[in-house]
């Protein structure tokens, strides 16, 4: 059944026809293209003018470019988490409109003229903000990464869902622009809190979860951004409109949507979201706890199961994503034949600070199965691990912050598949 | 205007005044009200310094649980379906697929009433009193054995009872068990035993979500059209739609969608719907109880669709006017709809999105 189904994706895209042309190579075509020899509709008539779309979609063959859910993993959409379409994207900047979702309560519609933002605890003046406020503070531009702990979770026992985008989906990389957390802590005078080495913040968003998470007072005066811009627009209603936390590198359950409260506090308040979840189980049966900084991880986004190979042999461009929350990637080896060989990749620019770097192995494909595998490397020397590594260290049921080196089996058709391999 | 340009005025001398006192603000915002934080100032940490004056005990919390909770978490707090767990598990935490509840997993009791009291229950967040709150945890206690039946938890005593887990959790030490083992110049070459063999496969479990459509760009195309025709019906639809909807009524659905609002939470309807922890609601005015494909009814509402029940208008509507004492046993944890005309317009609406 799944063999029949996913054959019938990867006729879909056409590996008959793409294998004929490459065995044919730069010998004559056989008849000439009437795409080229006869007028086409769209050189001959009109196409849409500027009125016709004030704000633009992706033109309808982009359609399968889009977020995923996986039903059986949750009770309810509104406490679920989709997946990033990252088989299908390039570059390293994350398009808002598929970039992935996780809601506790459902995505809220909270207006820009409704919000209100409080500082309040072991401050000196507890404060008060609009959206409008927010604007007035010296603002700043950054690209990070935002994972969720729970990225390639489901795979902790073992290859388990067929596609980069769901093992690898909860993940998106964007621009923003907003005030450091510092500026409004500053603006509410942090002398009554004293010592700052042992003081947190807490933040909590607008809705019905809350989501509330404790930030070490170290961290919020770092990189913390109160953020309400994304690739250059308003953050999406599901990104958390009109004004989320981005904290740099770290787990993306502390970056609180529609943030409405910030508390200085002498300890952690230890919620639900950092107790009960967002804990990682050792085999032990011991948890460890916050675990915030995201390790550095890579994977390769095509070829993958949802990007087959569809030319054949020949040249071919092995890409994928590496991201480290402890810092920046420095290197990304590949290996074809499932980690006893590796090529140093070519990553498309220096590798930038939690966020994402976008890596190339431009090849020449043989024509024979292989087991690829992608292993990243951050500026503090970490090397990602293998799976049989992480869980020699961690058992099975860490459920959060799964690392491990990721293996597609290409097939020689081309097909791949999601494969753990010894 | 001239108000705005005096009270802008008025703000930026204040603010003039105001700089010199601030360490380096920009005298940007407004105090925050000791009401406002009250408001909004609810997190409690495991000291229980905050925890609100109030009691309830584990018979009260039974009650409450069953009306406001259980159609999530089950009667005794065992969980329905994918719904969390939040009783039993103790002793799995070191096998196989954990059970981690508030009894097995929980290191503190504050981080329970807290939840409780923000969060839930589930779609009608922050509508308990604390009194409820209490009495709702210690039911939970009490389901996970660990009160009697005749327990009463209060903020004298809420820290004073012991949480199993609360010495399992240990702080990050990837430092020192991961960081330090996963450093330097990697393996390039020979770096495992040949031959690499495949000792797992996805496809095996078969649990990746296929695409339905065949052709990639329909997706697009049928989401615009979802669109199109979800709009119109209000405005033109009804009209033409006349002969076979005599006795229906536009404006009441309408009004009644805004009351359906209650019930979202729950139920979806219209193209799409599926059951969620209510059943999907397309096409229930006239059918038959307890009908619905792939839904885990209550033994009330399939006994009573055994005995014949139809969802008329006349049932509905008591039914929905007070779901517990219309049917004893409902796992629906509706209050009820007190005013007729909310009644009517809700089933108008109802019937409106057919299927």
């Amino acid at each position: 059944m799944t063999d029949r189904t996913s054959r019938r994706a990867f006729l879909k895209h056409g590996f008959a026809a793409g294998a004929t042309a490459s065995i044919a190579g730069t010998a004559r075509a056989q008849s000439a293209d009437p795409l080229i020899t006869e007028v086409q509709p769209w050189a001959q008539e009109f196409g849409d003018g500027v009125d016709a779309t004030p704000y633009g979609l992706p033109i309808r063959f982009e359609g399968d470019v889009i977020r995923r859910n996986v039903e059986w993993l949750t009770a309810d959409t509104v406490s679920s988490i989709n997946f990033t379409p990252i088989h299908a994207l390039d570059g390293t900047i994350t398009p808002q409109g598929c970039a992935f979702e996780r809601h506790h309560s459902g995505a809220i519609e909270l207006a820009k003229d409704d919000y209100r933002l409080m500082i309040n605890g072991l401050v000196d003046r507890p404060l008060v903000f609009t959206y409008a406020d927010l604007e007035r503070f010296p603002r700043e531009n950054h690209v990070y990464f935002c994972e969720c702990a729970a990225n390639s979770g489901m795979e902790w026992a073992g290859a388990q869902l067929n596609g980069a985008q769901f093992t690898h989906g909860m993940i998106h990389n964007m621009e923003y622009t907003g005030v450091p957390l510092r500026s409004l802590l500053e603006e509410a005078g942090l002398d009554a809190a004293g010592d700052l080495k042992d003081k947190w913040v807490f933040v909590e968003g607008a809705d019905a979860s809350s989501n509330g998470r404790s930030i070490p007072m170290e961290k919020a005066l770092d990189d913390v951004l109160v953020a309400f811009k994304a690739n250059g627009e308003a953050l999406r209603k599901e990104h958390g409109y009109p004004v989320r936390l981005v904290v740099p590198g770290w787990e993306g359950n502390m970056w609180v949507k529609w943030i409405r409260r910030i508390e200085v506090t002498d300890g952690p308040v230890e919620s639900r979201e950092e107790t009960s979840k967002y804990t990682d189980t050792l085999e032990d049966g011991t948890s460890r706890k916050w675990t915030w900084a995201m390790d550095a991880k890579s994977v390769v986004t095509s070829p993958s199961p949802q990007a087959p190979i569809a030319h054949g042999a020949g040249p071919l461009v092995i890409t994928g994503l590496a991201w480290s929350g402890r810092g920046a990637i420095t290197r990304v080896d590949v290996s074809k034949d499932g980690g006893m060989t590796w090529e140093t990749a070519r990553l498309a620019r220096p590798g930038e600070k939690m966020a994402l770097t976008r890596f190339y192995l431009d090849t020449t494909w043989d024509g024979q199965e292989m087991m690829l595998q992608s292993r990243a490397m951050d500026d503090t020397g970490y090397v990602q691990p293998t799976k049989t590594q992480l869980r020699e260290v961690r058992g099975l049921n860490s459920i959060y912050h799964n690392n491990g080196i990721q293996t597609w089996l290409v097939r020689a058709n081309g097909e791949a598949e999601n494969v753990e391999v010894s | 205007m001239s108000r705005f340009l005096k009270s802008a005025t008025l703000v930026a001398m204040l603010a003039t005044v105001a700089v010199p006192g601030l360490a380096q603000g920009l005298g940007l915002g407004r105090p925050a009200l000791p009401e406002e934080i009250a408001a909004w100032n609810h997190d409690i940490d495991p000291s229980g310094a905050d925890l609100p004056t109030g009691a309830g005990s584990v018979m009260e919390g039974e009650e409450i649980f069953a009306e406001r909770c259980a159609s999530c978490h089950g009667d005794f707090a065992e969980g329905i379906g994918n719904w969390p767990k939040l009783a039993g598990g103790r002793g799995t935490l070191d096998r196989d697929d954990p059970l981690k509840t508030v009894g097995s997993y929980w290191p503190h009791l504050t981080t329970a009433f807290d939840y409780i009291r923000r969060s839930m229950p589930y779609g009608n967040a922050g509508t308990l009193t604390d009194d409820e709150v209490y009495a709702i945890t210690a039911y939970i206690l009490y389901s996970n054995d660990l009160v009697d039946g005749e327990f009463e938890l209060s903020d004298q005593n809420l820290m004073d009872v012991e949480m199993p887990n609360a010495g399992g959790f240990i702080v990050d030490d990837r430092a020192k068990t991961e960081y330090a083992l996963w450093q330097g110049e990697p393996c390039m070459e020979n770096c495992k035993d040949a031959p690499v063999k495949v000792t797992m496969r996805a496809m095996v479990l078969d649990v990746t979500p296929q695409d339905e459509d065949a052709e990639p760009q329909a997706p697009s195309a049928g989401v615009v059209k979802a669109t199109a025709t979800q709009e119109a019906p209000a405005e033109e639809a009804p009209a033409e739609e006349a002969p076979a909807a005599a006795a229906f009524d536009a404006e009441l659905a309408k009004a009644g969608e805004k009351v359906f609002r209650k019930c979202k939470s729950c139920h979806q309807i219209g193209a799409g719907a599926k059951n969620r922890s209510g059943p999907l609601l397309n096409g229930v005015v006239g059918r038959a109880a307890a009908a619905v494909d792939g839904f885990k009814y209550s033994r009330a509402m399939t006994s009573a669709a055994g005995e014949g029940l139809i969802w008329n208008e006349a049932e509905l509507s008591s039914f929905l006017a007070a779901p517990k004492s219309y049917m004893k046993g409902t796992r629906m944890s509706f209050r009820g709809l007190n005013k007729q005309e909310d009644l009517t317009a809700v089933i108008e609406y109802l019937k409106s999105a057919g299927d």
